[in-house]
Parts: C-alpha cells; structure tokens; sequence
C-alpha cells in the first residue's frame, strides 16, 4: 500500500472521527448544560465513533494494522468503547438520576432509551465474551458468531438510540456517522465471513 | 282477528325498534358525564420537588406554560387548583430549585405560567406538570413540545376526587 494511499485514509478517518464531535462542540444546547451533562453526551459520541473503529480494526482494513495488530488494538478500543458507556450512563445518572433509573429498568418514557440500555448491555456482553475467551475453550466459529450476534445488537441499538434523540449531535453528521458505523460493520461482517469455519475462510 | 302475537310483521318490526335503539345509543357523541381523568404520565414525577411556591412567574419568563384543569365525569372547570411545573430551561436543570414553580387557575379553570424557554435535555425538549394537593387524585404530566422551537406548550388536566 502506497505512502500518500495510507495518509489518504487516516486522514479521512480522521475527519469522519472528528466532525461529529466537533459539530456537537458548537451546538447551543451546551450552553445551558453543566459539565457533567456535557461530559456524558461526548462520552456518547465517543463511543459511536469507536464503533465505527472497531470494524476496520476488525477487518484489517487500516494502514498498518493488518491482521494481528488491528486485532490487538481492536481490543484495546473494546475496553475504552466500555468505559465511554460507563461515563455515558454515570454522567447521565449524575445530572437526573430519576431518567437514568426509569431508562435502567425499560420503563422511561423516551424510546431511545430502550435501544441505547440493550446496546449497552451488548457492549458489556460482547466485551466480558472477549476477555473471558480462552477460558470459554469455545471454537472459534461458534466465538465469532457469539461476538458477532452482539455487535449486530450493539450497532442496530445504538444507530436506533442517536437517531432518535434530540440533542447535542448535529444531524447531518450524526445521520452521516451512523450510515457509515452500519457499512463498516456489514462490510467487515462479510469479508471475514463469520459464519463460516476456518478452512473454509482461509481457503 | 288474529291473538297471535309473533306474526312474521311484528317480529320484524320490533326487531328492527330494537336495532334503531341500540345504534342510535352507539351514535351519540361521548357527553361531558363520560369525561375520563387524565392518568399520570411515564416519567411524569421525575425530579419533582414538591410545594413548588406560587410565582407570577418562573426566572426571566419568555415561554408560556398553559392549559385547563376539570373535574372528571361532568368536566366543569375547577377554580383556584395549583399546578406545579418544571422543566430544563435556559435558566436551569430540572433538578434546581429556581426551574419550579406553581400556579392557580382561574374561575374557567384555565392557569398560565410564565417560565424561561424550554430546551431539549434527555433527548426531548418538554416540560413536566403536577396536580399534587389532595383533595383530588394527584397527577404528574410529561408533556413533549412539537418543536424545541415552540414557545407555548399546552396542557390539560381531568381530576378525579379523591
């Protein structure tokens, strides 16, 4: 892969990174939250960035970090996905604990909710079956599917759950950065073909 | 002359008495005897401080809070019912103390609290209504706005005695 191809991407991925949080950062809404509010709503978007991350580490797609090391590091951003949700709910829990409780326990009113406390869940399930792995001695296809079936529920809840709240994203990088965390996923879902064994993806 | 009471006629015609009669009870317009009360609304006690002061007005105003509070069953408007409101504003979060406030209606049953503008926080831009003083059911309201634009929200309470 060239040199300029490789800067090429990174920096396009940069921008696609970036935007989304930088649009969130001039929103009016900001002005009159206080530092806790504000802090749980970037830890969201965070977190919706990663996600966009962590197939192309997946996947091998990056410059750099083929294979192996986009393995690795795909790890990595999985515990920091994880902690981005923490201080999402935390920061939420902080600033109105009542919306917090109700959204916990499926009963809020609001329908975002729902979808962004089942994809938090996902993200926890699809995190702890990553770290306990070896200890699960599972094979590797039925690991792979498990993971996968998480992630599906992970990207669908959480592209449902921004879509539909009014806050601090701007829409049309919010719309923007969805439809690209829903490509990535599908595009590294087919290219390692999940759902097939080993001999038969190597071959 | 015939004593016989279930002629094919008279059948036909009580019948048809009786189907006019059922229909037309199926077709008057719901009366005011009928009106439901309001129920509380998911979330609608979220961040409640209750005995929220009676004010002219909350903060620096700009957004009006309005709406009619009636008796259920025969609906006649309730005079001198207080209502509470708060909401995430320009001014303040839910939680503080200076976004409550509370307000009487009128002889009509109407109220009309002016209050900083309302902005979206927890992804929906409303408002949050209580009828909380006894001598009827209370009730805690969750009204969303069309619009974070809007300046106005309107709501009505139906109240069931206690």
């Amino acid at each position: 892969m060239g040199r300029t191809r490789a800067i090429l991407i990174w920096g396009v991925l940069a921008a696609v990174l970036l935007i989304p949080v930088a649009a969130a950062a001039a929103s009016p809404l900001l002005q009159w939250r206080q530092p806790v509010y504000i802090a749980a709503g970037f830890a969201g978007i965070i977190a919706m960035a990663l996600l966009l991350v962590q197939p192309l580490l997946a996947g091998g797609y990056l410059p750099g970090l083929a294979r192996q090391r986009g393995r690795r590091l795909h790890r990595w951003v999985g515990g920091v996905l994880v902690l981005a949700v923490i201080v999402h709910v935390a920061g939420l829990w902080i600033t109105s604990p009542p919306d917090v409780i109700d959204a916990l326990l499926f009963r809020s009113p609001t329908p975002f909710s729902v979808w962004g406390v089942i994809a938090m869940w996902a993200v926890f399930a699809a995190a702890l079956l990553a770290a306990i792995r070896r200890r699960l001695q599972l094979r590797p296809r039925t690991w792979r599917l498990a993971h996968t079936s998480l992630v599906l529920v992970i990207v669908a809840g959480s592209v449902i759950h921004a879509l539909l709240i009014e806050g601090t994203m701007e829409t049309v990088t919010k719309v923007a950065l969805c439809g690209l965390v829903l490509a990535a996923f599908l595009k590294a879902f087919a290219d390692l073909k999940v759902w097939t064994s080993r001999h038969r993806r190597d071959a | 002359m015939t004593t016989d009471l279930f002629t094919r006629r008279n059948l036909l015609a009580a019948g048809g008495a009786v189907a006019v009669a059922g229909m037309s009870g199926l077709l008057v317009p719901a009366r005011a005897q009928d009106l439901a009360p309001t129920r509380s609304m998911r979330g609608g006690s979220n961040n409640y401080r209750p005995g929220a002061p009676i004010v002219d007005r909350i903060g620096g105003g700009g957004f009006w809070m309005t709406g009619t509070v009636r008796r259920a069953g025969d609906g006649a408007p309730l005079e001198g019912q207080r209502i509470q409101v708060w909401a995430h504003t320009t001014e303040g979060h839910e939680r503080d103390e200076r976004s409550h406030g509370a307000t009487l209606t009128d002889a009509n049953g109407v109220f009309r609290l002016e209050m900083p503008q309302i902005v979206p926080a927890f992804g929906q831009p409303h408002g949050h209504l209580a009828y909380d003083s006894g001598e009827f059911e209370t009730v805690f309201l969750r009204p969303v706005m069309s619009s974070a634009r809007d300046t106005t929200l309107e709501v009505h309470f139906v109240l069931q005695p206690a």
